[in-house]
């Protein structure tokens, strides 16, 4: 009787794993720690994302020590998959179970946006270190950013696009929110200098080819070509943009930094030599600060630091800091409170959180690809300083 | 391997008890062990043993009931699929969009989730019913990339790649609010998954499923014995849909939040692979397999957030070349000190 004998196999089986399952549960913690929960796409396709931020944070906690104010500081990393419902649950699980005082990390806007009403809730600081759509932050008071937000790239590179002899621009975004941003914010800012927008494309954020929209690209014959899409997908584009040829038709290719993703721009080969975005952060930034954080990066993860990267670094410090005012206090109101305001010298340059929309303010730099020492970088020429997020000015 | 197991333990059945007629025989099947009931007592009972794995005993539950979704055509009717989570995904975006707009009642929300991906279900039905299992692969796995498509580009009505956002889950039957532990959650998704089940025990036993089970050994032979075999697949499948819409609905209601991950290849083959390692055609394969899928993955990462990925794989490997019969069986080995207690031997 195959049946009943695997049924009474399988129920022994189901109780045997469930009861063993009893004793899994996690421990009780200790008083004197302060938990900060990193929940990260550390495997799939943002997995870049979730390395260069746990790596950051790692560095920061090495380089300023494991104790703030007295208390020990304890960094739990848990890997989301890039799957909102799952960010969700390990949020969840680890403000009840390891009853974090702080969550960070959140590589895209849907894994952040899943987890903010958790953050309301039981009142807990969420600092944001990747996902850039601007509405994140005004989604729950507890919600602060160390990255950037898309608006505050996309303007500064329409601003500089309209100063420097761009007057025909095809716009290209990846189809989803922080590419929306990105577009909306690139085509207001350019038109209103009085730019023209030939043609918004819009490519589907899943298995992207560009080859077709760059060809009606090429056929617009525009000044410059705007693109945005997800770091890591920037190689593909680069490469199509010069098998077809447009780097030759005199279409120059202008975009956010995520296109010039520092952690991988050395793979994309002379294809992105020439390349104008606007981005915060460029691992060439010639700062003293920036050239012992590239360095100690660099030695304790063997990858070039990213933007991703540095808004980790600076999201820790950001917590620390916010720890020292409140004397080592984990009520979510007051570490809060705390953040709101907080000014400090990054690796990019100075930044501060903006104490009404709890967004960072940073400086935004205009750079251009080029080989240094062997290697691709992007290098800074022009800086606009103190950039707030547009999209939020305008309220 | 199957066939061969099954004629050997038929034969058993006439040497050893010669006197059992075919209703008789076929009515013991229906009987309740003992070890269905344990499973049962000891899942209901973990809503109050493990009170801080609620969360991811949820995630178990629905993932279980997904998988029993896709037992019920893979393992009754030989069906395989590899484009399920297109149902899974109408259910949950179904019951995301009706807590949007104000029918937040989370039964009638299942209700209705079901319901929409049963309809799913039936239409699609039809495109499986000719071909070999490699054609049905792609016309499911089709089926399922075109649904994730529609939700991507209906981006007004499902948030697009953003999610949908602004879910508000009121309290089930107006009397159970879902908590911040996830209490509730946990005891909602058990429950419906338990009563799904009982219904799927109810069905397999049923003239219709014995006849599914002669569909799945040999159609042709089933339909010159007048089954009508092209019938008995819609129904099947639609109620599959149905289930798995279910699931979805589950989902959305329990985390309140949708996303197209709902509809994501990953998760029909996720689903497969819970199979995989539960076992199909006996009905507690996707519970378990669930368990076990969710534990090791919880698990696994919480070691090590960057390389889980290759234990999990390491460890399927394992399984799949070690063979579940012999896990099973080493748990029968386990247990037998257990077993002779209740003066039953397990076989």
């Amino acid at each position: 009787m195959t049946t009943r004998r695997s049924i009474i196999r399988a129920g022994l089986l189901g109780s045997a794993i469930l009861t063993g399952a009893v004793s899994y549960a996690p421990m009780a913690m200790a008083q004197e720690v302060v938990k900060i929960g990193l929940i990260l796409p550390m495997t799939g396709p943002f997995a870049s994302t979730g390395r260069q931020i746990e790596a950051a944070a790692k560095l920061y906690m090495a380089q300023n020590g494991a104790t703030v104010a007295g208390k020990k500081i304890e960094l739990i990393v848990k890997d989301d998959t890039g799957t909102p419902d799952v960010t969700r649950r390990l949020a969840q699980e680890l403000l009840v179970n390891e009853k974090v005082s702080v969550l960070g990390g959140f590589g895209l806007t849907p894994l952040a946006m899943s987890t903010v009403p958790l953050a309301t809730q039981a009142k807990v600081p969420m600092v944001v270190m990747a996902a850039a759509t601007s509405m994140i932050t005004e989604a729950s008071p507890f919600v602060t950013r160390t990255s950037f937000t898309l608006p505050q790239a996309a303007s500064v590179m329409a601003d500089w696009a309209s100063k420097n002899g761009v007057k025909k621009v095809v716009t290209l975004v990846s189809d989803y929110a922080p590419g929306h941003d990105a577009e909306k914010w690139f085509a207001d800012t350019f038109t209103a200098a009085g730019g023209k927008v030939e043609a918004s494309i819009r490519a589907p954020l899943q298995n992207p080819d560009f080859a077709a929209f760059l060809q009606r690209v090429k056929e617009a014959q525009p000044d410059a070509l705007y693109v945005f899409v997800p770091s890591g997908v920037g190689a593909t584009v680069m490469k199509q943009f010069v098998e077809r040829g447009l780097d030759k038709s005199g279409i120059k290719l202008i975009g956010t930094g995520d296109v010039t993703d520092d952690d991988i721009i050395n793979g994309y080969g002379d294809a992105a030599i020439g390349a104008i975005t606007a981005h915060h952060y460029s691992a060439a930034h010639p700062s003293a600060k920036n050239k012992a954080f590239v360095e100690a990066f660099k030695k304790a993860s063997n990858m070039r630091p990213n933007f991703m990267g540095v808004a980790g670094y600076d999201g820790m410090h950001l917590i620390y800091e916010a720890l020292k005012k409140t004397g080592g206090t984990t009520d979510g109101t007051k570490l809060m409170d705390a953040m709101k305001g907080t000014a400090w010298e990054s690796p990019r340059g100075p930044v501060s959180i903006d104490p009404e929309t709890r967004e960072i303010v940073l400086n935004m730099y205009v750079r251009k690809v080029e080989k240094v020492d062997g290697e691709l970088y992007n290098v800074e020429f022009s800086t606009f300083e103190g950039v707030k997020d547009p999209a939020k000015k305008k309220k | 391997m199957r066939m061969s197991s099954r004629e050997v333990s038929s034969s058993e059945i006439k040497t050893t008890q010669p006197a059992l007629t075919p209703q008789a025989f076929l009515l013991a099947k229906t009987k309740w062990r003992w070890p269905e009931v344990a499973f049962w007592l000891v899942a209901f009972s973990l809503i109050w043993l493990m009170p801080n794995r609620h969360l991811l005993l949820n995630e178990i539950a629905i993932l279980g009931l997904f998988a029993l979704s896709i037992d019920l055509i893979l393992g009754f009717a030989g069906i395989i699929s590899l484009g399920h989570a297109a149902f899974f995904g109408l259910g949950a975006y179904a019951a995301g969009l009706m807590a949007k707009h104000g029918i937040g009642e989370p039964v009638v929300g299942l209700l209705v989730a079901g319901g929409i991906a049963g309809i799913a279900g039936f239409f699609s039905s039809f495109l499986i019913l000719r071909g070999s299992d490699l054609t049905r692969l792609m016309i499911t796995l089709g089926v399922a990339l075109i649904f994730h498509e529609i939700a991507n580009r209906m981006a007004w009505l499902t948030g697009g790649a953003d999610g949908l956002l602004g879910i508000i889950i009121p309290p089930i039957l107006g009397q159970f609010e879902f908590d911040f532990r996830g209490a509730t959650a946990y005891t909602y998704s058990l429950v419906v998954l338990f009563l799904l089940f009982l219904l799927a025990r109810r069905i397999i036993h049923s003239p219709f499923g014995l006849s599914l089970k002669a569909l799945k050994d040999n159609r042709l032979r089933a339909g010159t014995i007048g089954i009508a075999s092209a019938r008995r697949i819609v129904a099947i499948y639609t109620l599959a849909a149905a289930y798995a819409g279910i699931a979805g609905g589950l989902l959305t209601q329990t985390t309140a939040f949708v996303s197209l991950e709902v509809l994501d290849f990953a998760r029909s083959a996720d689903a497969l692979l819970v199979l995989v390692i539960g076992g199909s055609g006996y009905l507690y394969g996707g519970p378990i397999g669930a368990i076990f899928f969710k534990i090791m993955k919880d698990g696994l990462s919480a070691l090590t957030p960057a390389y889980w990925l290759f234990w999990m794989g390491f460890a399927l490997v394992v399984l799949v070349l070690v063979g579940r019969d012999r896990i099973t069986g080493f748990a029968d080995r386990l247990f037998a000190p257990v077993v002779a207690l209740f003066g039953r031997k397990a076989r």
